[in-house]
């Protein structure tokens, strides 16, 4: 049952199809690009404590050795990106807009040997112990975004049993490319992850969901699959935001996972095809995450590109190197235009959770003046997880958090549709995170 | 290259291309059939108190706009000339210009820009003018004319006379039918054409401004209920029919029960709201002294938005089935 059929696509409720599409990627290859001559890694590129730098400045470091370590479990530990010398541990600025500690590594030597693939694991033969414990060392976290600790989401608690683990290879977000990049790239090593995972967690069925206007990808996914009966293609319909977990879990599983809930209520773990490559490199190669395919586009560049950056590359040198700046840019954004940060100036470092860099004109983005809510409801016909946002915005606009908590305000996914949807151009999707972070300083 | 002008916001970083005014002014577009074949089926008076409506409504937008120290640019927006065309459309063709523009008034000055202007309102604003003008006016508001014959409509002679001399009003059943359906009678300005409302409104269905929930809800619910209590000779001996075809509700139903602002924001709303449209339509009809309800009806239910809004959510996503 490889072969799907394509006329009745699963997907799930709500969600939009945003106007922009991959065109300007041109669903073209990873482009190589030369190695930086200089790093800045952040040690907080996760979510959870910050790492412990254990170098100091004027230390000699090679490609993929510890600079920090994790402090705490719910942490990672951190590797150079590049052999060079250390030159700095002190405040950088970071995409946040704040300044935060990073190491600074310069290349001292013109070429760098690349820490060969010479030693090769065999994965089957490791415990699932063992392979949680490379897979933490490894430093290897969510790579779609939200750089949430992997070792942490391997680590259920007993009394959740999983039964599927879903590869994660929707890419909904517009002009985001690398995922379909690395599909149709090394799909053996996005199912050897997805393999590895499932040892880990001693559970018998995968699947990897993929959007139906990635052929190439389902194609590759599917022709690699084709003797590992415990693992299945699922072709989705296209739509945003079906890349968020508990979507992407409705549309593969039919479960939803409860209000408030994780992904292992419902005995699902998700994992980025990214990550199932990083993992499978971690155990393989025994080669930690310190680098990672993103997607850097815009119409003000000369070439928009889907390559492979080294984790703490900064953006002034990534942009140079794929070929500059065409027009200049009026808005800079880490990640997609649907969930995506944008940054005030260009001196700062890629992280592990960095999935693209967008670089947009005067003419991409728009000046909007919100008006009132005409009350067309198509906010709630669109909001993925079922909530109002009309309600909820006209609610904090009033001051009224309480009411706003009623209405499911912490429910929301930020997945920003409604504020997209609006005709009234209202920031809905603004105002319900400037709620939650009103609430949460409340206490 | 730090010297970059670079613009900083919170995500999403992208808009879809829908706004107010495009919406406001498709549904203008959508109601151009209607307001052709009005000034065929009634004469150029029905173009003098359309334009009468539309011109008033907007200069009254601007004015309250000024005094509230608005912006004034969303005069344009194509909410007014919505308002000022739908208050039209709910008028008889030959009343005094003066009524119109007093409609007007009441419309935009009162029931849209009193409460806080677009988005705001309660009540729907040319529904609200409509039925203040009739009961501060009804001579002037019930003086029907079609081609120049002044007469009653054909809801006015059912409920003063009953179907069977209503009947002999038309050549056959069946003419009566396509009659009605067509437009091809007395009524107010917009309400007559059945057809021509039906065709606007699909263009509404197809670029999803309106939603089916309601007018479904609305129109069935009548046809069932004229059916089954609406014959004069008791249960089932009504002519649903005529119960749906005449007066003004499908101009209700799919034009002004759809109305964004003033109705319930989830589908479920939506439907709940149509059918009480229905019902009350229904009974006014029946009971009422009033030949017709649709508008009385809209705009009670118009009152009930509120409480339908607080009680009837969509389904949150992850809760389990049954629990609130
Ligand atoms: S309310 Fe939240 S979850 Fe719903 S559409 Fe808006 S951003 Fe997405
Ligand atoms: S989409 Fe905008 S105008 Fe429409 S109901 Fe939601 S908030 Fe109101």
């Amino acid at each position: 049952m490889k072969s799907k059929n394509i006329i009745n696509l699963q997907t799930f409720t709500g969600g939009i199809h945003p106007h922009l599409d991959k065109s300007l990627t041109g669903r073209k290859k990873f482009k190589p690009i030369k190695l930086p001559s200089k790093v800045r890694l952040p040690l907080s590129q996760h979510i959870g404590a910050p790492s412990k730098p254990v170098v100091k400045v004027g230390d000699i470091v090679k490609e993929g050795q510890v600079i920090a370590e994790a402090s705490g479990f719910v942490s990672v530990p951190l590797h150079a990106s590049i052999s060079g010398k250390i030159t700095a541990i002190k405040k950088f600025p970071v995409c946040s807009g704040k300044h935060s500690m990073c190491i600074e590594i310069t290349n001292t030597e013109t070429k760098t040997e690349i820490n060969s693939t010479e030693n090769t694991n065999d994965w089957k033969k490791f415990t699932p112990d063992q392979l949680k414990t490379m897979v933490e060392e490894a430093g290897i976290v969510g790579l779609g975004g939200a750089a949430f600790p992997t070792h942490v989401k391997l680590s259920p608690p007993n009394n959740k049993k999983i039964d599927i683990v879903i590869g994660n290879g929707v890419e909904c977000e517009p002009y985001l490319d690398a995922d379909r990049n690395t599909m149709v790239s090394s799909p053996d090593k996005v199912i050897g992850g997805i393999q590895i995972v499932m040892k880990i967690l001693g559970c018998g069925k995968g699947a990897v969901g993929i959007e139906s206007d990635t052929p190439d990808a389902i194609n590759a996914m599917s022709q690699k699959t084709e003797n590992i009966s415990s693992i299945n293609i699922v072709p989705l319909k296209l739509k945003y935001p079906q890349g968020a977990e508990k979507q992407l879990i409705y549309a593969v599983t039919k479960k939803e996972v409860p209000c408030g809930g994780l992904p292992m209520d419902v005995g699902v773990v998700v994992i980025n095809v990214g990550t199932a490559v990083a993992i499978y490199d971690a155990v393989v190669y025994s080669k930690p995450l310190y680098e990672r395919n993103m997607t850097i586009a815009g119409n003000c560049l000369n070439e928009s590109v889907n390559i492979n950056v080294r984790v703490g590359a900064l953006l002034n040198d990534i942009i140079d190197e794929i070929g500059g700046f065409k027009t200049l840019p009026s808005k800079i954004i880490l990640g997609g235009p649907m969930m995506g940060q944008t940054v005030y100036l260009l001196d700062i470092p890629v992280t592990k959770g960095t999935s693209g860099i967008l670089c947009l004109n005067e003419k991409e983005i728009s000046i909007f003046k919100m008006g009132a809510c005409i009350r067309c409801g198509k906010c709630l016909d669109i909001c993925p997880m079922g909530i109002s946002p009309a309600q909820i915005a006209q609610a904090i606009e009033f001051n009224n958090t309480d009411i706003a908590q009623q209405l499911g305000v912490f429910d929301c996914m930020e997945c920003g549709c409604c504020t997209y949807v609006c005709p009234s151009n209202r920031e809905i999707v603004q105002l319900i995170k400037l709620a939650k972070q009103q609430i949460k300083n409340k206490g | 290259m730090s010297s970059y002008k670079l613009k900083t916001s919170i995500s999403p970083h992208i808009r879809s291309k829908q706004s107010v005014s495009k919406i406001m002014w498709t549904v203008n577009l959508s109601l151009m059939p209607v307001f052709l074949f009005s000034i065929y089926n009634f004469g150029i008076q029905a173009l003098f108190v359309t334009l009468t409506c539309v011109i008033s409504c907007v200069l009254i937008e601007a004015l309250c706009l000024r005094l509230r120290g608005k912006p004034i640019d969303t005069v344009f927006d194509g909410s007014a000339v919505l308002t000022g065309i739908l208050l039209a459309f709910n008028l008889p063709p030959d009343v005094p210009l003066w009524i119109p523009a007093v409609g007007s008034i009441v419309a935009i000055g009162v029931a849209k820009q009193a409460f806080g202007g677009l988005g705001y309102n309660i009540f729907n604003p040319a529904l609200a003018a409509r039925c203040f003008l009739l009961s501060a006016w009804p001579v002037e508001m019930t003086t029907w004319q079609v081609h120049g014959i002044t007469g009653a409509t054909p809801l006015g002679i059912f409920k003063e006379k009953g179907m069977s001399y209503l009947l002999t009003q038309f050549s056959s059943q069946s003419d009566m039918y396509s009659k009605l359906f067509s437009g091809n009678i007395g009524g107010c300005i917009g309400e007559t054409s059945v057809i021509l409302l039906i065709l606007g409104s699909l263009l509404l269905f197809y670029k999803k401004i309106i939603r089916w929930h309601t007018p479904v809800a609305y129109i069935s619910f009548v046809f069932i209920l004229g059916w089954l209590f609406g014959g004069q000779k008791g249960f089932l001996s009504g002519d649903p029919l005529f119960y749906i075809f005449s007066g003004g509700l499908f101009l209700g139903a799919l034009y002004m029960a759809t109305d964004m602002v003033t109705t319930p924001l989830t589908n479920k709303g939506k439907f709940i709201f149509g059918l009480g449209c229905g019902l009350l339509t229904f009974l006014i009809r029946k009971f009422g002294s009033y030949p017709e309800g649709v508008s009385y009806s809209i705009l009670l239910m118009n009152t009930a938005t509120p409480i339908i809004d607080r009680y009837i959510k969509n389904r949150k996503f992850g809760n389990p089935k049954g629990k609130k």
